[in-house]
């Protein structure tokens, strides 16, 4: 029995390689299909990895609160006071804390070099509610950020734009517009922000500095609320929308002339979009794969009709007509799996390349590979029995007669 | 005393009937005969005698509509298909008129084939091989295809192939109908040799000098054994 089946998958290596082209061409279909499924989930599992990287660098439970100018109305947009975020910190269970930020765009001069870029005010507890990190030097005092002093943490574009490389900007002396500041600290690298900043584009100072000597009030443009990991994000929020809309002397039945965006459900949402996505482009894929056994079995249609006297010649020889179905099926299966190898190793070079292109982690996932590959094999069970059985069905008199 | 062995092959009131109804067509109405171990019959007769049938039949190709066939005293006519593949491939062996080798195969390879399907290993299959090769002088032609061969050389090859199972009987299917006079002298030689290694060997032909080498000649005429022309010793 295996040696009888060690013969049947060298009889039909050698016939696929007597037909290089031909078997070339028939695998094509399984090629391009496995290599389409296997890039596209591939991609697809890339991109959703880095929007929820992009999501959980705004911080677990954390919500976001944001002015909008509500439902309808002519009102203008009205910022959040200082005393917003007392109240929200001091009024609301389950809050650790509550940070503000303000930004402006600003040049930036040193040594001669002037760099556009924008100044965010903000504290540390800001900071950390974001995850933004600093990499080098250190981060505000309390002590500064109370009394507003002239300290800065500068993105690593900025440092790359105006500072000298190789030497460390820490205790230098650079101009915002015309506020001079000392760099004490740099942030780590963060990239492109879910809104399309450049988060490695800003310099930031206290909260207190900014409102001071750049906007010259104390609204902010937004806050942050980072809650206690024992409370759920849909009460606090709840609680923070009743607050708000009191503050902010909101009527009922008058929209919500503020938006809070609450990350984790971001994260959720955004995952099952993707994830949606990634299954629907895969099923699109995966019809290029049946095209493809559709032409595995058209040609192996034609290959039992070519090779009818073949056939004839074996069965009067005594092989069983078993023998010959599943020597046409091996041949089925082994193109398929051929087209499938192919198409794996297609997929491996173009997803990482697009993946790379796209700037997107590369996910190879092995499941998916195996999967694929064991979907081709099957497709040439499926589409190769149909040929293998017709073969196995010829008359030996009729086909040993065949020209 | 030992009762005496059972013909090798023994046909009684075989017919065959193809189609059904009006297009019904009656091949074989009634054939009897009988074939001893180490014959040498060859079979003769117009086309749509009925001689063709009688092969197929005789080479468990096909299955008689009704009568009984026995084979080594069994009776094999209501075997299935798989059953009489078994049987072709541990008894029988094929020599057609048109050689039937596999294409870009070495003559090897095609010698080699029915053994595969007996599933012996390569060494063995290889050696038998050979030995037929060597049986019907091709040895030195064991790597060429069939393309590189002449016609005489490719029956040859054929001929290799359907000893090389060791086989009972032979069946030749106008094994010289495409080939010239002097490779079908040739060929003739080599069945009377193989026959005289004990090998029973049962031979369609419409050629007078190729029935010649056969001991026993049997005429068929529409659908039946019209006479039979014995006692030609070799």
């Amino acid at each position: 029995m295996f040696r009888m089946f060690g013969a049947t998958l060298l009889l039909a290596m050698r016939e696929i390689r007597r037909h290089l082209l031909r078997s070339f061409l028939t695998t094509l279909g399984i090629v391009i299909g496995v290599a389409a499924v296997v890039t596209m989930v591939t991609l697809g599992n890339g991109v959703t990895a880095s929007v929820q990287n992009q999501i959980s660098s705004l911080g677990s439970n954390v919500l976001i609160v944001l002015p909008t100018r509500g439902s309808g109305s002519q009102v203008a947009w009205r910022p959040f006071k200082e005393a917003d975020v007392t109240a929200v910190s001091e009024q609301i269970a389950g809050v650790e804390y509550v940070a503000g930020s303000v930004s402006k765009n600003v040049n930036a001069y040193h040594n001669g070099q002037v760099w556009q870029t924008s100044v965010r005010g903000a504290d540390m507890a800001f900071l950390l509610a974001q995850s933004m990190q600093v990499e080098r030097g250190r981060g505000f005092t309390s002590a500064e950020e109370s009394a507003g002093k002239d300290v800065c943490i500068i993105g690593q574009k900025v440092e790359q734009q105006i500072f000298v490389a190789g030497i460390e900007p820490m205790g230098e002396t650079m101009r915002l517009a015309n506020v001079p500041c000392t760099v004490v600290g740099v942030m780590k690298e963060r990239g492109t922000s879910g809104g399309g900043q450049d988060e490695d584009n800003q310099v930031i100072m206290p909260l207190k500095t900014v409102q001071r000597r750049f906007t010259g009030n104390n609204d902010l443009q937004y806050f942050v609320v980072k809650y206690a990991s024992g409370y759920s994000g849909t009460a606090v929020q709840d609680a923070l929308v009743q607050l708000l809309r009191q503050r902010r002397l909101l009527q009922a039945g008058e929209g919500n002339n503020f938006n809070i965006i609450d990350t984790a459900q971001v994260n959720q949402a955004v995952s099952a979009a993707t994830g949606a996505l990634t299954a629907m482009v895969a099923a699109i894929a995966a019809i290029s794969l049946a095209v493809g056994g559709i032409g595995i079995m058209n040609i192996m249609l034609v290959s039992v009709t070519e090779r009818t006297r073949e056939i004839g010649i074996r069965l009067a020889i005594g092989a069983l007509a078993r023998e010959v179905r599943m020597q046409f099926l091996t041949e089925a299966v082994v193109l398929c799996c051929f087209g499938g190898l192919t198409g794996l190793v297609l997929a491996f070079a173009l997803s990482f390349g697009l993946s790379k292109a796209i700037d997107v982690p590369f996910m190879f996932s092995p499941m998916v590979n195996v999967l694929s590959f064991l979907f081709s094999a099957l497709m040439g069970i499926a589409f190769g029995y149909y040929p293998a059985r017709r073969a196995s069905r010829l008359d030996p008199i009729e086909a040993l007669r065949h020209e | 005393m030992t009762p005496p062995a059972p013909p090798l092959i023994e046909l009684e009131g075989i017919t065959k009937v193809f189609g059904t109804g009006d297009a019904a067509f009656q091949a074989l109405r009634g054939v009897d005969m009988q074939i001893e171990s180490g014959d040498f019959v060859a079979v003769m007769g117009p086309s749509g005698s009925g001689k063709s049938t009688t092969m197929n039949i005789l080479g468990c190709l096909d299955t008689p509509t009704s009568g009984v066939f026995r084979f080594r005293g069994m009776e094999v006519q209501a075997l299935d298909r798989d059953q009489r593949s078994l049987l072709r491939r541990r008894y029988l062996g094929f020599v057609f008129q048109g050689f039937n080798l596999l294409a870009r195969t070495s003559a090897l390879e095609n010698v080699e084939l029915p053994l595969l399907y007996r599933g012996e290993k390569k060494s063995v299959r290889r050696a038998a091989a050979m030995k037929a090769l060597d049986q019907v002088g091709l040895a030195p032609w064991a790597d060429h295809t069939p393309a590189e061969l002449s016609g005489g050389q490719q029956q040859r090859v054929a001929i290799a192939r359907a000893l090389v199972t060791e086989p009972d009987v032979l069946l030749a299917d106008e094994p010289t109908g495409n080939l010239d006079t002097e490779r079908s002298a040739e060929i003739m030689h080599l069945l009377q040799e193989l026959n005289r290694g004990g090998i029973t060997i049962l031979m369609v032909t419409h050629e007078a000098e190729m029935a010649a080498f056969a001991h026993n000649i049997i005429h068929f005429r529409d659908g039946l054994v019209e006479r039979i022309e014995t006692g030609k010793d070799a």
